[in-house]
């Protein structure tokens, strides 16, 4: 059995993506999770995973030039176009794009390079050990997202078929860019959460295209959606004119900060709320 | 003076933050480095100046003249351009733009052409200019298009730079430069976390921050706690309030209410002596 690979994605930040992710995980039954927002992790926070395995993350290379070899040609820094290397032939490894052409040109073998640590990512448990998340963790200031993001679902596609689960439930990354793009390619829906202000709604549009950029089927929540009832309506019409399916509109609710604050879902701490029944009517629908 | 604003996780208000700034500070230049989604045009509502699409130089092969070598994929390190049975092949949305396959092609059967992938737009706010970054559909890449932005040639004394969220690489070249980096954050555990991550990226760049909680109130004081033990000064506290949710929804600035015109007048000659301090400082 293949899993249904699911991503929720949002365009806008702080729209409500990862808090409703972890609702789902409280709901679905067979599945794996991944948190593919790897710049910024945030589900082990509402999860508590417990670390089973480890894995080391390397993309790009090192560079770094030895002065005992360097003649002070200057090929290098005229090479580069990411004015990464000083005049003092230094390498400013923030400016520099790990492109490499300073290895290749340097006639003296005064550059040598090394596989760049990156992050690390991990398969932990949780749920009482019952599910599996697959969360990552970028180091500070790394390039290449998008090929992390890419790692964790490729593991996540592995332990899915493994433990032959039906679902696999994506965290998306905010934004439209290269790790948006490696989390949606290859899913069979994107789940979008937006809010009814004139950025989520901005936003909304461009997140819809990039779906359908990549083929990808897109359905929309509506998280907080009484906080402006006109722009709710214009969000309607936007799905319409999309053929996105309104999955559902939320209500905003203090609660389900109160419980975030607590570490945990509005399904653990109110099963039975209006927002936790909507949440599990939205997973029928989405499953 | 020059200030980022910045937050790790998103929507926790930067551009709430860096629009009502650029209101209120006279001199001032707004630009949008959240080029994957930027937002400041739609609070910022003026004259349209001139627009110009940015592109890119990516490789084209001349494949009358390419030998299939493989030197342009042996260099490449990004996989932009492979060497396959009967051709080369080129993936424009890998590529970085080093020029290194064109450079090191023996054949010399490499150019290098132009790529739209997103544009510039200039508009007038009162006379003030704001400067808009945005990447189109389906390209992976803001950092080119960011770095350009910042490149501009601005004639103002203060500059407000609305950057993406996250701790990779769009943020970096948004702040990279700055004089002085304001996290916006909120009181909750996401928001802490990513505040984390942010600071230390800001560390990692060596410049000079504060901090701003947006949604003050709503989780007690683990923002406070947590900027006593870094010792990062926190600048201003917004309350969590339906007022200003209500007028960020329909696209208004907070300091069209006089209260928070006062507040953000007081914010940015606070700012602005830091950095003239910072500055000092350091000659």
């Amino acid at each position: 059995m293949k899993a249904k690979q699911i991503t929720i994605i949002s365009g806008k930040g702080g729209t409500g993506k990862t808090t409703i992710t972890a609702c789902f995980t409280k709901i679905a039954k067979n599945f794996i999770t991944a948190d593919c927002d790897v710049d910024a992790a945030d589900m082990h926070l509402l999860l508590n995973p417990i670390v089973k395995e480890k894995f080391l993350f390397y993309s790009g290379k090192n560079y770094s030039i030895h002065h005992n070899k360097c003649i002070s040609c200057g090929k290098c820094q005229e090479i580069c176009r990411f004015d990464a290397i000083s005049n003092d032939y230094n390498i400013d490894h923030i400016a520099c794009e790990s492109c490499g052409a300073c290895f290749f040109v340097c006639p003296t073998q005064a550059i040598t390079e090394e596989q760049n640590l990156a992050g690390e990512y991990y398969i932990s448990q949780f749920n009482n050990n019952k599910n599996m998340l697959i969360h990552a963790n970028l180091y500070i200031g790394e390039d290449n997202s998008g090929k992390l993001v890419s790692e964790v679902r490729k593991k996540a596609r592995k332990l899915a078929e493994d433990s032959n689960s039906e679902y696999i439930i994506i965290d998306g990354p905010p934004g439209i860019g290269c790790p948006v793009n490696a989390a949606i390619v290859g899913t069979d829906l994107a789940v979008i959460v937006t809010e009814p202000t004139l950025s989520g709604i901005h936003d909304l549009e461009r997140i819809l295209a990039v779906a359908k950029h990549f083929n990808i089927p897109s359905k929309v929540i509506i998280n907080k959606y009484d906080i402006n009832l006109k722009n709710t309506k214009e969000i309607e019409k936007i799905c319409q004119r999309n053929n996105s399916e309104l999955l559902g509109k939320i209500k905003y609710d203090k609660l389900v900060v109160k419980s975030l604050i607590e570490g945990k879902t509005i399904i653990e701490t109110h099963p039975n709320h209006e927002i936790s029944n909507q949440l599990k009517t939205i997973w029928e629908k989405i499953k | 003076m020059k200030i980022a604003i910045a937050s790790g996780k998103g929507g926790t208000g930067k551009t709430l933050i860096s629009t009502n700034l650029f209101k209120v500070t006279p001199n001032s230049t707004y630009i949008d480095c959240d080029v994957e989604e930027p937002n400041g045009h739609l609070f910022l509502k003026g004259t349209h100046v001139k627009e110009q699409s940015f592109h890119i130089m990516i490789p084209e092969v001349n494949q009358n003249i390419c030998n299939n070598c493989g030197k342009c994929a042996e260099v490449c390190q990004f996989n932009a351009i492979i060497s396959a049975k009967q051709k080369v092949l080129v993936f424009p949305e890998l590529c970085h733009g080093c020029g290194s396959c064109t450079f090191f092609c023996p054949t010399k059967a490499i150019t290098e052409t132009p790529k739209i992938i997103g544009k510039i737009q200039e508009t007038l706010i009162n006379n003030k200019p704001m400067i808009t970054g945005t990447l189109n559909i389906g390209e992976p890449m803001a950092p080119p298009i960011i770095k350009q932005l910042k490149a501009l040639p601005i004639s103002t004394e203060h500059i407000i730079i609305d950057s993406p969220p996250g701790t990779s690489c769009p943020v970096i070249a948004a702040i990279t430069g700055a004089d002085m980096v304001l996290l916006v954050t909120e009181p909750t555990p996401f928001g802490l976390h990513d505040l984390d991550l942010a600071v230390q990226v800001v560390q990692k760049l060596n410049i000079p921050m504060g901090i701003i909680v947006n949604k003050s109130g709503l989780g007690g004081n683990i923002i406070e706690n947590y900027s006593k033990k870094k010792n990062i000064e926190i600048l201003l506290e917004i309350p969590h309030s339906k007022t200003i949710a209500k007028l960020y929804s329909e696209g208004k600035l907070i300091t069209t209410l006089p209260r928070y015109k006062k507040i953000f007048e007081n914010l940015s000659e606070k700012i602005q002596k830091k950095v003239k301090g910072f500055q000092n400082h350091e000659s």
